[in-house]
Formats: structure tokens, C-alpha cells, sequence
């Protein structure tokens, strides 16, 4: 039985002899050619088939080879790749992690928007820059003291002392408030809820949003926050860009909010570019007006 | 880019250095063993076990066959860089600071700080073709002047050494006689201590960083003044492109400082300045501490940075930052 098995594959059937007869011809094509890689790393492949009705085809394959950046490696810098490790590198554990990539992205962080010029601050008529000019001794900061370095809201120290007259200008009203927690004295009290705290964030985060606050709307969904920053940088000192992101399809919702540091450039930027035409949609550009809740 | 962070070391780092090919990076700290790495990824290659204090500086042969360190334990030690093994161990009666190997590397320039009663001082040391014949006589010493000599170098065609610290001060010597050929402009040099000195790839001028929060570049042979970049901190390490025409600043508040106020105002990034225009382009953030240490790779195309919090940093540049336009 097992010799009669063993025989039977030579043994050719009519059935099988069809499709091998196609397979047979290939020697009747052309070889195989290969051209390049040239100086531009582009190779070409030129292959020759049958295609199931039989006819022949050329096919050419062009692929383009990209050398590896480090493929200067000297002779000598390659064996030290493949030394042994000594020292305290020898009984590393694998668990040691030694080296990490960083899980955060790391920018070089440009002082200001690429292609600007240092000189766009100092334009005619910038109250603040003006009197920077005039005289380093009247710009005093109110948070640290530091005469001619910064301005109060400039000081590099204004998240950490917060400046004591948020307790004096405070209405009369909050004392009581400061009072109150004060009576509970000894139990621990949270940093957020501490004398004056609430008080002095809530107007932080008022006086943020409604400082030369302008409202853009009917954006298109590509635009993002650099590309609002170039819109409205010509017209001046930008110090806030945002576009709302939907959180869920974390795509834009179709508006944002551009901050200026001077009011007359706000007005400025809302005259040139409200109906301005902007990624084929029309923009509407207004002053944003303080939530009414 | 995403930097690659090396927690190798448990103190400070205090220098960084690359060879010549930049595929090695050599880190000291003030934990006693300075350690080399593969400067493409960071790996761990090995630490040089040996030194009994603080290692301050370093410096490796052209040829990355030899490394010279210098330490607070009054040593400065040869090591042979594949294995690890100590060559030689020159005892100082003070601790070293800065050690340099001269153009050729026959020569070495190692300096140690002033110590009970004992002045700073310039020592240059012959080194031997064959660490079984090295010896530990001093060819030439300077007793230097008053304060620390935080860093020494040599200058073109090992002819003079250049020298520079506490005493805010840029010295050139004689490097045959000892002789103080030069000093640096007392009105226009720095204020404060010299913190840091590198010299550019071709040895034609060298820039140094002071805790006078500014960073100079200076003529190698003129000892002229050419530019000044101003910071916001007192600058505790420099380093200058291969590549493009910029210098990189590091530093921070003092070290003493750190835990009494914010990071946000702790200023840790490294700034990169343009050499020419003398403004700056960008920071790159990321220690917890201070900058100790900065160094370029040869081919310009990363750098890495060390800080008072023990970590390395390896940056390897995104395509973008060879376009950078002002």
C-alpha cells in the first residue's frame, strides 16, 4: 500500500496537467530587471507576468531607499558599540530603568511667535512701552518690589506671593467672610479656602476672560490655535488664544477667544476682520461679552 | 523631541563631555563615579570606580582610548575608557577642579582649588604613551592667583592655557614658562564668578558663563571681548554648536534656594541664544534643579544636559530647529 501511495504523485492526471502548463511558460518571459538605486535613492523593479487570461504583463515597481541617518558611524565608534559593559553597568538589574525616554514632548520654547519682530511691542502709540522707554525707575513691581526689572503683571514671583492688597481692596462684605473662617481657628483650613483665597481667584479668572476679550466665531473646524494666533498677531500683542474643543469628538466647535493686551488693537483686529473671509467660511468677530450667570 | 533621561547618578552632576566621534557621552557628579554612555540612546556602558569624593571635570583622548578626571579626593585619576580600569592616580595636596587634555594629548592640564593655606594652582602633567611609564611629576606649575580656577583649557597649539574663575577674571598663560601673558578687561569681563568655559569646535574663541547672569564670548588670542548674552539667572553652564551659530546657556537660582521657591521661578531651562545676533530663540525646559552641565554633540545634532536634580538629559534636535529663523 504505502509504495503505491509513494508513486502516485509522479504520476500526472490530466486534471493537474492544465495548470502547470501555464506555470511552465514563465520561462518564456523576459527577466527580471533591476535598475538603480540611483543618486536619489530611487529603484526601479521591471517584472514580467501572465495574467489569468494569459496575456503578458509588465509590471514596474519604483521604490525609493532612504540611507540611515547614522551611517557616518566611524569604524572605531562601531566596535565600541559591541564592548563589553564594566563597572557598576555590569550587575545592572533589568528592572533598574536607568535610561527613559521622556513621556513628555519637550519644545524649544520661543520667547516669541516665530517670524515676529522684537519692535512689534514697541509700536507708536503703546502706552506701556512708551513708558518703558522713558524711564526703567517708574516700572515698580507691586508684587516682589523689584524696581525697572518687570511689570507687576509680568513678575515671574506673581503665582507665589500674591500681593497684599487683594485683602484691602476687598469690599467690606468679604471681611466678614475672612472672619467667619477665622473663628474656626486650629481646624485645618484648605489652602483654597484660606483667607481672601476664594475672593482673589474668582477675580483672577474675571478679570482674565473679560480683558480685551474678543470672540471669534464660524471658524472651521482645521483651525487651531497657532493658526488664530497668526490671524491676530498684526494687529498686536496677543496674550491669549483658545479654540473650543469638543471634548468628546475632540474636534472644534467653531469658535474661540483672542485676548490683546491693548484695547485699541482688539478694536482694531474686530473692524479689519469681522466678514473677513477665512478658510471659505465668513468669520464673525466680536468683543466677547462677560457671561451673564 | 522627547528627551531621553539618564538617572544614573544620585547626586548633582557637575560635567558633561563628548568624544570625538559623539557616539560616547561622559557624565560626572558628585557621587564618586563618573559614568560614559552611548550617546545615541542613552544605554549605560559603564562607571569608573575609584575616585572617594566629588568628580569635578573631565576630559577624553582624541583617539576615546583615555579619560582624565579630576576630583574633591585631591586625585586626579587615567582611566583606560573601554574597561574601566584606573591607570594612574596623581595625588594633589588640594582638590582637583578642571582637567583638560592639550591638542595631541602628550599633555594634560589639571588645576586644584585653594586649601588650607595652600593657594590655587595650574599643574601640567606629561602623559605617557604607555600608562606603565607614567609619572607624576608636574612639568610646569602656576600658583595661581586668588580663589577657585573653576575651569582651565588649552589654547591654540597647546601654547598657552586659558584659565578662569572665582576671581571673575580670564587669564592666558604661558604654557612653556608660566608666565601670565594676558588678563581680561576688568570693566567689560564679568562681575561675578566664572562658572563655566568651552571653546568653540575650532579652538578660535571660547565662550564663558558667570553667575553674573551673562555668558561672554571671547577672541582666544586676543582675549577680546566679541559678544555678551544677558539672562535672567546666573549661568552655570555654556556650550556653543558645531553645527549652526548658537550657544545654549544653563543654570538657575542657586542650588541652596531651590526648595523655597517655585519651579516657575526657578528659570531650570537651557536658553539657546544666536551667537551672532546675540538674541535668543528658544528654552528648553525640563530639570527639577539647576543646570550644572551642558555639552553639544560633535555633529551638532544633539546635546545633552545635567542638573542639580541627578538626571542627564539627551535631546536629539527635531528637523525644525535646523531651520530656525529669527
Amino acid at each position: 500500500m504505502a509504495t503505491q501511495f509513494a508513486t502516485q504523485p509522479s504520476k500526472q492526471r490530466w486534471a493537474e496537467m492544465e495548470e502547470e502548463d501555464g506555470e511552465d511558460l514563465d520561462f518564456l518571459l523576459p527577466p527580471k530587471q533591476v535598475i538603480g538605486p540611483d543618486v536619489n535613492g530611487i529603484k526601479k523593479v521591471i517584472e514580467y507576468k501572465f495574467n489569468e487570461d494569459g496575456n503578458k504583463v509588465k509590471i514596474t515597481t519604483t521604490t525609493r531607499t532612504r540611507k540611515l541617518a547614522n551611517a557616518r558611524l566611524s569604524k572605531q565608534a562601531v566596535e565600541r558599540r559591541s564592548w563589553p559593559k564594566f563597572g557598576d553597568a555590569v550587575h545592572e538589574d533589568v528592572g533598574s530603568r536607568l535610561t527613559m525616554v521622556s513621556t513628555e514632548e519637550i519644545l524649544l520654547e520661543r520667547p516669541r511667535a516665530p517670524g515676529s519682530k522684537p519692535e512689534e511691542a514697541k509700536a507708536a502709540g503703546d502706552p506701556l512701552s512708551q513708558m518703558s522707554k522713558g524711564g526703567a525707575v517708574l516700572m515698580v513691581c507691586r508684587t516682589c518690589g523689584k524696581k525697572g526689572d518687570h511689570w507687576t503683571s509680568r513678575c515671574p514671583y506673581k503665582d507665589l506671593a500674591q500681593p497684599s492688597e487683594t485683602y484691602t481692596d476687598k469690599p467690606p462684605g468679604s471681611e466678614l467672610a475672612t472672619a467667619a473662617s477665622g473663628a474656626t481657628k486650629g481646624a485645618y483650613v484648605p489652602p483654597g479656602m484660606r483667607g481672601g483665597a476664594a475672593e482673589r481667584t474668582g477675580s483672577d479668572m474675571r478679570r482674565r476672560n473679560d480683558e480685551n476679550s474678543v470672540r471669534v466665531t464660524n471658524l472651521s473646524e482645521d483651525t487651531r490655535e497657532p493658526d488664530l494666533l497668526e490671524l491676530f498677531r498684526p494687529f498686536g500683542a496677543v496674550s491669549r488664544v483658545y479654540v473650543a474643543i469638543d471634548q468628546k469628538t475632540s474636534m472644534s466647535r467653531g469658535f474661540g477667544f483672542v485676548n490683546f493686551v491693548n484695547r485699541e488693537d482688539a478694536q482694531r483686529a474686530i473692524n479689519k476682520l469681522n466678514g473677513y473671509g477665512y478658510d471659505n467660511l465668513i468669520l464673525r468677530v466680536e468683543w466677547a461679552t462677560p457671561r451673564t450667570n | 523631541m522627547r528627551p531621553i533621561l539618564m538617572k544614573g547618578h544620585e547626586r548633582p552632576l557637575t560635567f558633561l563631555k563628548y568624544n570625538r566621534d559623539g557616539d560616547l557621552l561622559f557624565s560626572c557628579a558628585k557621587d564618586h563615579n563618573p559614568t560614559v554612555w552611548f550617546a545615541d540612546n542613552g544605554e549605560r556602558l559603564g562607571t569608573y570606580r575609584g575616585h572617594n569624593g566629588a568628580v569635578w571635570c573631565c576630559d577624553v583622548s582624541r583617539d576615546s582610548m583615555r579619560l582624565i578626571t579630576g576630583s574633591a579626593d585631591q586625585t586626579a585619576k587615567l582611566w583606560n575608557v573601554e574597561t574601566g580600569q584606573q591607570l594612574y592616580s596623581f595625588n594633589f595636596d588640594s582638590p582637583a577642579r578642571a582637567v583638560d587634555f592639550s591638542v595631541g594629548d602628550k599633555l594634560a592640564v589639571i588645576t586644584t582649588d585653594p586649601f588650607m593655606e595652600l593657594t590655587s594652582a595650574i599643574h601640567v602633567k606629561r602623559i605617557a604613551g604607555d600608562p606603565s611609564d607614567q609619572v607624576g611629576e608636574s612639568v610646569l606649575v602656576i600658583r595661581g592667583p586668588h580663589g577657585r580656577i573653576n575651569r582651565a583649557v588649552w589654547g591654540p597649539l597647546n601654547m598657552t592655557i586659558i584659565s578662569a574663575g572665582e576671581d571673575a577674571v580670564v587669564r592666558i598663560w604661558d604654557s612653556e614658562t608660566g608666565k601670565l601673558l594676558k588678563e581680561s578687561d576688568k570693566e567689560s569681563g564679568h562681575k561675578k564668578t566664572i562658572t563655566a568655559l568651552s571653546k568653540s569646535a575650532d579652538g578660535s574663541h571660547f565662550l564663558t558663563g558667570s553667575l553674573d547672569k551673562s555668558a561672554k564670548l571671547w577672541d582666544t588670542r586676543t582675549l577680546t571681548l566679541i559678544k555678551t548674552y544677558v539672562t535672567e539667572r546666573p549661568v552655570n553652564a555654556v556650550a556653543m554648536s558645531p553645527l549652526l551659530n548658537h550657544v545654549v546657556l544653563g543654570g538657575g537660582q542657586d542650588a541652596s534656594a531651590v526648595t523655597t521657591t517655585d519651579h516657575r521661578a526657578g528659570k531650570f531651562e537651557a536658553k539657546f541664544f544666536d551667537k551672532i545676533l546675540q538674541e535668543e530663540i528658544g528654552g528648553v525646559k525640563g530639570h527639577f534643579g539647576p543646570i550644572n552641565a551642558l555639552a553639544f554633540n560633535p555633529d551638532g545634532k544633539s546635546f545633552s544636559s545635567g542638573g542639580e536634580d541627578g538626571y542627564v538629559r539627551l535631546h536629539h534636535f527635531d528637523p525644525d530647529y535646523f531651520n530656525i529663523k529669527i
